[in-house]
């Protein structure tokens, strides 16, 4: 099996120590964490990991069949990239006098869309947000231009085919579902209730 | 949010509403949690960060009996044993720093093999948290890969509700160790106490599948249609109560089944389906069969790599239905056709409905005639040997016939472990008490007090090497101030035997470092109260182990063994379980 990118989407309490407990679990496999983002999700109360790694998907599911585990993690997805939306975001500081001077440079911003988010006299800030080629491209041909400092944010990422959490959460939230419920709701969905 | 409010799921609020309150303090909520959970046995050692709940231990000592250990690590094996054999949640205190730290290898060890185990520890004051404070460890961090879940508590109101979930996750679906650190002041502080309320459910923790009856169904095909079925068990079918369940299962299916380590006196020894054990150093024919069986049906184990050897020669010819209630296990070293996710209590009744009532008389028979290539190669060598000599076999040989199987029986971790495994004879469910998946020498002493307090109406044998002893024997000092009735039998080959053995067989002989003596260990033993002897000549043999169980009361026993004798048969390393080797 071939390694690919892979985003990891997970639905967890909002609890203290969670990255870490989430984080050796990758440590744990030698696996590197290529990126990492949490933040609050759709559903109140729950918090919502973002992790890209390289892998083969067998390593992902039982990546995320062990993260599950954790008492704390309600929920754990995998994603190829074609699954996804997503996109990062960053930051770039530029001399503002080689913005006003230099055509290239406009022509670059534009090409990439990047938008200002503060002009001082000494220097300019740029943000853009897109697939981390996009900006890697971009990086790269600032560096020309006496890039004064960049930073990239973690990769946020959508799953296409989700309906949200909203519904899950009421699931896990029932203590005990009724007998015919649960025939209903597990048994009719075989790969799905198996698939995490 | 904080977490624990998920505990308090809605009909908790409605039975805590308007209640009357009283003002206790942390300290008093914890030994109140243990009350209304059922404990009535702590496994401890006080310090200054847990000091007051030492403080008001001193007030509910006649409802909570507590054994002062030697070591935290003692008191963790020692609450280990007490799960393993009263199927309950062991209870250990310790104190913050060393007291925490010296948990981290009873924590590793009960993770692997799926302890129930809730650890109370000591912490520094909240205020002091970060500062490099007097016997400050972050032990939440530090535990977090070997602990099923931890949770750190610095306000008081907290206590009931940690607690709560600590015992529910520590006991519920796959079982295993959960750490409480509590910090000082939170022990101190009073708060308005409302009651105690059982969790039994966390809205992110689902311990208990839902089974879905279409992988039943399709799993009780694959085996009505089996010719050739095999059936391997582990310690899933004691932790899930499911010894009866089990036996029907096979009985009505006809199907030999083999055990592993942890899964050993699930079923009874002497029972016609038994084929024996499995592994490295396991009974030759359910090794070798593991490569000739169409449908290999595994309950309750995981696949481990002493159990398979070489993954990729590993029952490549067999269809696979795996029942486990780990979702986690499944798939993760042996690919499974059918997996049966779920508790095998629910799961193996439903299959035994579906079975089709057979014997395989011929299948059988071929576990057999590859055990008497076993006996007569290996067993009836280590059972009656001829040399002078003694062996470890027939130390354990003379175990079984003179409890009859009903012991107890509690290992370190080496060759004596393996030879105790595979001759021991269990008469009943959880008498195997052992060290599986992390093999942790100095297990065996603390265990076997941890196991006899879980059962103290039965004979507990601890079964050790000259080696393991050495690691845990303060031991003793627990023994001999709080009574245990634990039977210790020391097999000396003034070895590590099982180092030994792999340099012997893969190091062209360089024994390095493996040559450990020992104390006069009777004399040692009686230091602590405790009678006992060394034997070295086979005529005292049956004597002494009968002086040793008939006796009122903890009693030491050294036997001197075989110091070269290798443990067989064995499954080289790297190698397939059918290449398995018989001498």
């Amino acid at each position: 099996m071939d390694k690919q990118e892979y985003t990891i989407t997970l639905y967890t309490e909002n609890s203290i120590g969670m990255i870490g407990r989430i984080s050796i679990i990758f440590s744990r496999r030698k696996i590197n964490i290529e990126s990492l983002n949490t933040s609050p999700s759709e559903a109140e109360g729950i918090h919502r990991f973002t992790i890209v790694i390289h892998e083969t998907e067998d390593v992902v599911r039982k990546l995320c069949r062990q993260i599950e585990k954790q008492v704390e993690v309600l929920k754990a997805y995998y994603n190829t990239n074609d699954e996804v939306i997503w996109q990062e975001q960053a930051l770039y500081k530029v001399p503002t006098n080689i913005v006003t001077e230099k055509a290239p440079v406009e022509r670059l911003l534009r090409r990439y869309g990047a938008s200002a988010v503060v002009i001082r006299n000494d220097y300019t800030v740029f943000e853009t947000a897109g697939h981390r080629e996009e900006i890697d491209a971009l990086t790269e041909a600032l560096a020309e231009y006496n890039l004064i400092e960049f930073v990239r944010s973690a990769r946020i990422a959508i799953i296409k085919d989700s309906e949200g959490f909203h519904k899950k959460l009421k699931e896990f939230e029932e203590a005990e579902p009724a007998e015919e419920v649960i025939e209903n709701r597990y048994l009719n969905k075989q790969d799905k209730v198996f698939t995490m | 949010m904080n977490t624990l409010e998920i505990t308090k799921d809605n009909s908790q609020d409605n039975l805590t509403g308007g209640a009357k309150t009283t003002q206790l303090s942390g300290s008093q909520a914890v030994l109140e949690a243990l009350l209304a959970e059922g404990v009535d046995t702590i496994f401890g050692y006080p310090g200054g960060a847990i000091m007051p709940i030492y403080d008001a231990l001193y007030d509910y000592s006649e409802n909570l009996k507590h054994i002062l250990v030697r070591h935290e690590q003692g008191g963790i094996h020692a609450a280990q044993g007490y799960a393993r054999t009263s199927g309950r949640v062991g209870v250990v205190f310790a104190t913050s720093g060393p007291g925490a730290t010296n948990l981290v290898t009873g924590l590793a060890d009960a993770m692997i093999d799926s302890n129930p185990i809730v650890c109370i520890t000591g912490q520094v004051f909240a205020h002091l948290l970060g500062t490099d404070a007097f016997q400050e460890t972050d032990v939440i961090n530090i535990t977090a890969p070997i602990t099923k879940w931890n949770y750190q508590v610095t306000d008081a109101c907290e206590i009931p509700t940690a607690l709560a979930k600590a015992f529910h996750v520590a006991r519920t679906g796959r079982p295993g160790p959960v750490l409480i650190d509590i910090t000082k002041n939170a022990q101190i502080q009073s708060f308005d106490y409302t009651g105690y309320q059982v969790c039994n459910h966390i809205r992110s923790y689902r311990p208990k599948p839902i089974v879905r009856r279409e992988y039943v169904q399709q799993a009780a095909e694959l085996i009505n249609a089996a010719k050739k079925p095999f059936i391997l068990f582990g310690q899933g079918i004691i932790l899930g109560k499911a010894e009866a369940e089990f036996k029907a299962f096979i009985e009505k299916a006809g199907i030999p089944a083999a055990a592993t380590v942890m899964g050993l006196s699930a079923l009874e020894t002497d029972h016609p389906l038994h084929v024996g054990m499995l592994g490295m150093h396991g009974n030759y024919a359910p090794n070798v069969l593991t490569n000739d069986c169409d449908v290999l049906i595994a309950i309750g184990m995981r696949f481990d790599d002493r159990v398979t050897g070489r993954l990729d020669k590993y029952a490549k010819q067999a269809q696979v239905v795996h029942l486990d209630i780990d979702p986690a296990e499944i798939d993760k070293n042996v690919k499974a056709t059918v997996p049966v996710w779920g508790d095998c209590k629910e799961t193996l009744p439903l299959l035994t409905e579906l079975v089709t009532q057979r014997e395989h008389k011929e299948w059988v028979a071929r576990f057999r005639e590859l055990e008497q290539e076993e006996i007569t190669e290996v067993i009836q060598n280590e059972l009656n040997p001829t040399t002078e000599i003694m062996t470890m076999g027939e130390v354990i040989k003379t175990v079984n016939e003179l409890t009859g199987g009903d012991a107890v029986i509690v290992t370190d971790v080496g060759q004596h472990q393996m030879v105790a495994c595979r001759y021991a004879k269990f008469n009943q469910s959880k008498s195997n008490v052992t060290s599986g998946g992390l093999g942790t020498m100095g297990f065996g002493l603390p265990a076997a007090i941890g196991a006899w307090y879980g059962a103290p109406e039965r004979t507990v044998v601890a079964v050790i090497g000259d080696g393991g002893i050495q690691m845990t024997i303060q031991e003793f000092g627990t023994i001999m101030q709080f009574g245990a009735k634990v039977k210790i039998l020391v097999l000396n080959n003034e070895f590590l035997g099982m180092v030994r053995q792999w340099q012997q067989l893969f190091h062209d002989r360089r024994y390095s470092f493996v040559n450990i003596t020992s104390p006069d260990f009777v004399t040692v033993a009686k230091g602590y109260g405790i009678p006992g002897r060394s034997i070295s000549d086979r005529t005292d043999l049956k004597q002494a182990v009968k002086e040793m169980i008939d006796y009122d009361g903890s009693y030491f026993l050294e036997v001197m063994v075989g110091k070269e004798n290798n443990v067989f048969p064995m499954v080289p390393q790297g190698s397939s379980v059918s290449e398995i080797r018989l001498k």
